[in-house]
């Protein structure tokens, strides 16, 4: 058996497959809510309403679709340069903390104009986080998988100790979280009245930016250079480290803001439990939308539904809320595997 | 070398109407032919003529769509390297199949006992393996790591591979491309041994001159048709040459060079080592406006190392380099004037998932017209790859498809395009022809020509002897990262230059 | 200083840091093997979970404990040949292929966990592996009560290490699955199958994985709970490069990380425990890691064909 890359897939096979990998997604979802002892189809439905079914459930999605377009963002970008950026939890918690810091700061004093500078501090924070591992990894030569993943738990301890201690708010009974965000400095409403942030018009404005830079820039031409052949990148001329450097920058930044959005426009304060896993559903929501930051859109709005649907089910039902988890990974891996099979077929011999 | 002819007796080895297509290519099209105990095969052909895909059905790499093949008169299972191997097939494989990182002997064992088994059994091997080499003349020290050993001792392990698996059939693949003359009359020596117990040998070339000195018998393979299986006694290099071709070749026809003054100079410049690579020592080279220095020397011997300072990935470690531009880049190196030609167009040359115009600018990306303060021009970065397409002759289906789907040596023509276009005055050409069909290898020889009667200075590195003893002025050997002085047109012969390959003119010199 | 000598002479640190460290050198072992046939394993912190869901669960629904270990052992073995099946043959992305196994692996243990025990607050617990003392030389001074005394759990993991050690330098397969690892084309033409090498350490390995992760469920914690596993795995890849990818220096490796998250848990009960936020000393293992990365960053000889798929016939 071996692979023959094919060289016109044409457009019943570039769509043919994904669409397969998401009809067995679907498929192995009611097989498990049928293990639950749930009625699959009942399920499903409910998942769909939970997601979508009425405006507010509507505008959940959209809220919890927020942070996972900023962590899309930010994977989309660095796994097309080959940067296996793991960390964005931790990105996204150290763009948490310095919104709070410069939201409960002085700059209060200078009200919503001071808004695009806590934003801007929260994306330096998340750059810089990325960017020990990624110096690590051109001066040193070490994987970044393993350290972006290891500085997730190391942060989070971090914030648990700041919240605990010299972030703790000291009128909050005792809890750990932070002191609320001066109300200057929150994001407000889209429209007066519905629960949606302006978290989510910043994100989708990241979106448009990261395509403009990669489809039209000088640096989105040599981020994907540097991703699909880095040698060949280098012998043409173009500074690869440096180009990784503003890479890791941009994605940091981008999942950092995924936190700032959480604190600014949703919560209005910090607590450890700020992301369920934000940072690993990004990989998610990117791979699905093939690396394509206005893709990232749609499959966050997607994988979101999911998990606000399902929470919504699992309070109706009986089925375990992890059903989004497997379903969404299950997703992932067959959307590879479909991708895969888009580029090349199996042949004997 | 010359041995009796077997007759329809003793046939070891038949192949019967094999046929292979990848897509909508016929690699091979209905190849038969028999091989006789003691004949000793020339496999003629150009690149991509079939031959390899040939050697690896007979290996079981991949399965023929149709015919067969017997070996011993019993019938090969298809699609079954075990069953090859079992049969008494050894291949002594171009790129050599041995691991860096693991000693010869493991090289050697690995897969010859059963899985199961408990133990290595090394005490044996190492017996077995002493007796192969001194009957065969292969010396080599069985716990020497594979990646620390020299080309020449490399591919003796390759053939000791074969030999200890008992291989009654011996196919060489291409073995002297990179090896120097002193090496290829080792090898000689050693296939000589070979054919005298009784093994059988195929030999896959494109050298005439080894063909006819060392074959009984030439197959001579086009385009995945037999065109021609001939005694070697009764035919001459002329007339194979037409056969690989299907017409006459003319050799190139190279005009006396009319050299300017230098324009890259080299004075006592080192590099550094680098792993197994040496580094450059105390090199002293001149490259003149106009003419083509030609570079000889067994691969891994320098010269990635004088490719990577010309081409701006290294810097000189002392010494003086002229034009002297600090920082040095890949950019400044581009900036100078230097056209470079990577060594392997699929990893250094061109990103195989970029169009062909993403490809045309990566060297020029940054400047006008194809982009303006950091936005890119599309348009303009198109029509160029067009203009290109054009002058260059690039076959391909558009500008805007990726680049994997052209031909090696339309990727070559575009490579050499995009820098030729910007009229340099130093072309660094390395391996510029490497695995390149006759049609394709003509066309860049005459571009290197013509850029070197327009006033270029030409530095061709290359491991084919006949390539640079044909095409250059003047003529360089490296060897372990020293430079030989320069030799003009006809100054040497290939004899003395594989000396020089060997490291011998160094020592008298020193 | 005196305190953390006084913490370095009793037996039961040392036998502690063996503890902590059993479940990282199965994992670790597991790890290197894929990774000596040229496959990076990201599943191994999801395997960790499933084996330790797996296992226990086995235990809870009244399987013996061994049973438990062979359970999770095949619940490994089994997202092995998931994660083998799409790298391997199909040559996917072994980065994008272990982080989805690993999310996948970890939701369904949570998944089932939820099914059995859908209202449970507090974890029901199980009766672990009890410390088995081997006679005689258990009386050694320090050193016995320290090696000795520790589960039987603990003394195949050892004996893995012996196991690996053996199969992969003295037989004729471990040097199939090291060249698989180093140049899958010598592999091929010698007439092995590299992709049957290949998935077969994968699907070991992740065998073996799955046998650490239940070490936490079956002898350490004798119940199962969410993020129990804790960034272990990712630790074990790094140990697999501290250890250079050899199985005798990788057991060095897992047991000094394991000494110095025995004392951390230990210095915090001493004065400086008191100064330092206990946060810092949690921090101490993943930060040691990357210390463990850095420092083998230049020297050690990374197995060449790893990650890079291997397709027939390609020159």
């Amino acid at each position: 058996m071996r692979l023959e890359p094919i060289a016109n897939p044409g457009l019943a096979r570039s769509l043919g497959f994904p669409a397969a990998a998401l009809l067995a997604t679907v498929f192995i979802a009611s097989a498990l809510a049928g293990l639950a002892g749930a009625n699959p189809l009942a399920t499903l439905g409910l998942i769909l309403k939970g997601a979508a079914g009425s405006k507010f459930a509507l505008l959940e999605t959209l809220n919890r679709a927020t942070p996972l377009i900023f962590t899309g963002l930010a994977i989309a970008v660095a796994f097309r340069a080959k940067l296996w950026n793991i960390g964005a939890e931790a990105q996204l918690y150290a763009g948490a903390v310095v919104t709070v810091i410069l939201g409960t700061s002085a700059l209060s004093g200078m009200g919503g104009f001071a808004v695009p500078f806590v934003a801007l501090g929260a994306l330096v924070a998340g750059a810089l986080v990325l960017l020990g591992p990624v110096m690590l990894k051109t001066r040193l030569g070490v994987d970044e998988v393993v350290t972006t993943l290891l500085l997730n738990f190391i942060m989070l301890l971090l914030v648990s100790y700041l919240l605990e201690g010299p972030m703790k708010d000291p009128a909050g009974m005792g809890w750990p979280k932070s002191a609320p965000l001066d109300r200057a400095l929150r994001l407000p409403r889209i429209v007066e009245g519905l629960r949606l942030h302006w978290g989510f018009g910043l994100a989708l404005i990241a979106a448009a930016a990261v395509w403009f830079v990669q489809k039209r820039t000088t640096l989105g031409y040599e981020m994907r250079a540097v991703g699909l052949n880095p040698q060949a990148a280098r012998f043409a001329g173009i500074p690869v480290n440096v180009v990784l450097v503003k890479t890791a920058l941009l994605s940091g930044g981008l999942a950092a803001l995924a936190g700032f959005s959480e604190v600014a426009g949703l919560k209005g304060h910090l607590s450890l439990d700020l992301s369920p896993g934000f940072g690993y559903t990004g990989i998610i929501v990117a791979m699905l939308a093939l690396l394509h930051p206005l893709g990232v859109v749609i499959t966050a709005i997607f994988v979101a539904g999911i998990f606000v649907g399902a929470d919504s089910m699992s309070r109706a039902a009986d089925v375990p809320t992890y059903i989004a988890d497997m379903l969404l990974a299950t997703a992932l891996l067959l959307m590879v595997l479909a991708i895969g099979l888009t580029k090349f077929r199996v042949v004997r011999g | 070398m010359k041995s009796a002819l077997g007759g329809a007796q003793d046939i070891v080895l038949r192949l019967s109407g094999i046929t292979k297509r990848f897509g909508a290519l016929t690699a091979n099209d209905a190849i038969s032919f028999d091989l006789h105990r003691g004949e000793v095969i020339a496999l003629l052909g150009e690149n991509g003529a079939g031959k390899t895909t040939l050697m690896n059905i007979l290996f079981g790499q991949y399965t023929a769509d149709a015919g067969g093949v017997e070996v011993f008169g019993a019938p090969l299972p298809p699609g079954n390297p075990r069953a090859a191997l079992a049969a008494g097939l050894g291949m002594v494989h171009q790129h050599f199949t041995l691991a860096d990182n693991l000693t010869v002997l493991e090289n050697i064992q690995l897969g010859t006992r059963p899985l199961w088994r408990a133990g290595l059994g090394q005490a044996a091997a190492r017996v077995k393996l002493a007796g192969l080499a001194a009957d065969f003349g292969l010396v080599v020290n069985p716990d020497a790591l594979v990646g620390s050993l020299t080309v020449g001792a490399r591919q003796r392990v390759e053939i000791l591979k074969a030999l200890y698996r008992d291989a009654r059939i011996l196919i060489l693949d291409e073995p002297t491309a990179v090896l120097t003359p002193q090496d290829s009359d080792a090898l000689f020596d050693t296939l000589r041994r070979a054919v005298a117990t009784g093994l059988s040998i195929i030999f896959i070339s494109h050298k005439m001159h080894e063909v006819m000195a060392l074959s009984s018998r030439v197959l001579v393979l086009r385009h995945g048709r037999l065109v021609g299986d001939v005694a070697t006694a009764t035919t001459d290099r002329a007339r194979l040459a037409a056969m690989m071709v299907g017409a006459e070749v003319a050799a190139p026809k190279v005009a006396p060079a009319m050299p300017g003054p230098a324009v890259l100079t080299l004075r006592d410049v080192s590099t550094r080592t680098i792993g197994a690579a040496p580094g450059l020592q105390g090199v002293q080279l001149a490259l003149r406006a106009g003419q083509i220095t030609g570079l000889a020397g067994v691969s891994g011997n320098g010269q990635a190392a004088l490719s990577d300072l010309i081409s701006g990935l290294v810097e000189p470690q002392s010494g003086v380099m002229e034009p002297a531009i600090t920082p040095w880049s890949p950019r400044a190196a581009v900036a100078a004037g230097i056209a470079r030609i990577p060594e392997d167009r699929h990893k250094t040359g061109t990103i195989a998932d970029f169009s062909l115009t993403e490809n045309a600018i990566l060297e020029t990306y940054t400047g006008a017209p194809y982009s303006h303060r950091g936005l890119m021009n599309w348009r303009a970065a198109e029509a160029q790859t067009r203009h290109l397409i054009a002058t260059y002759d690039v076959r391909c289906p558009g500008p805007n498809g990726p680049i994997r789907q052209l031909s090696g040596g339309n990727m070559q023509k575009l490579i050499l395009g995009r820098v030729l276009d910007q009229s340099p005055r130093i072309i660094l050409a390395n391996q510029p022809v490497r695995g390149l069909d006759i049609g394709a290898i003509a066309y860049v020889h005459g571009r290197l020509l013509a850029a070197r009667d327009a006033g270029a200075a030409v530095l061709l590195i290359s491991e084919d002897l006949d390539e640079i003893m044909g095409l250059s002025d003047v003529v360089h050997v490296m060897s372990e990262g020293r430079l030989s002085p320069e030799f003009g047109r006809g100054q040497m012969t290939a004899a003395q230059l594989g000396l020089w390959m060997a490291g011998q003119g160094f020592d008298h010199a020193a | 200083m005196s305190a953390l000598f006084d913490i370095l002479m009793t037996a039961s640190f040392w036998a502690a840091a063996i503890r902590i460290a059993s479940p990282l050198i199965f994992a670790t072992m597991g790890e290197l093997i894929c990774e000596r046939a040229g496959v990076l394993n990201l599943g191994i912190e999801g395997i960790m979970v499933i084996g330790a869901f797996s296992g226990w669960m086995a235990v809870y629904l009244g399987m013996g404990l061994w049973g438990g270990v062979f359970v999770a052992m095949l619940a490994g073995m089994l997202f092995g040949l998931l994660h083998a099946t799409l790298t391997v043959p199909f040559g996917l992305s072994q980065h994008v292929v272990g982080l989805g196994v690993t999310l996948l692996a970890t939701s369904t243990s949570y998944f089932a966990y939820r099914l059995i025990l859908p209202q449970v607050t507090s974890p029901p617990r199980i009766e672990p592996f009890l410390p088995l003392e081997i006679p005689y030389l258990v009386d050694i001074p320090l050193l016995g009560p320290a090696l000795f005394a520790q589960t039987a759990l603990t003394y195949l993991a050892f004996a893995t290490v012996v196991a690996t050690a053996i199969i992969l330098y003295r037989t004729p397969l471990g040097l199939a699955i090291r060249a698989a690892g180093e140049n899958p084309q010598a592999v091929a033409a010698q007439g092995l199958s590299v992709t049957g090498l290949r998935m077969g350490a994968v699907i070991v390995g992740s065998g073996l994985m799955a046998v650490g992760g239940a070490f936490l469920t079956l002898s350490a914690f004798s119940s199962f709970f969410f993020e129990m596993v804790n960034g272990r795995g990712w630790i074990c890849i790094a140990l697999v490069v501290f250890g250079a990818w050899r199985p005798g220096k990788a057991l060095l490796g897992a047991l000094l990380f394991a000494s110095f998250d025995a004392l951390q848990i230990r210095m915090q009960q001493t004065p400086i425990g008191q100064v330092i936020p206990y946060q810092v000393f949690l921090m101490a293992p993943y930060i040691l890691s990357i210390l463990a990365l850095i420092v083998m960053s230049r020297r050690a000889t990374v197995p060449a064909a790893l990650m890079v798929p291997f397709n027939k016939g390609e020159r």
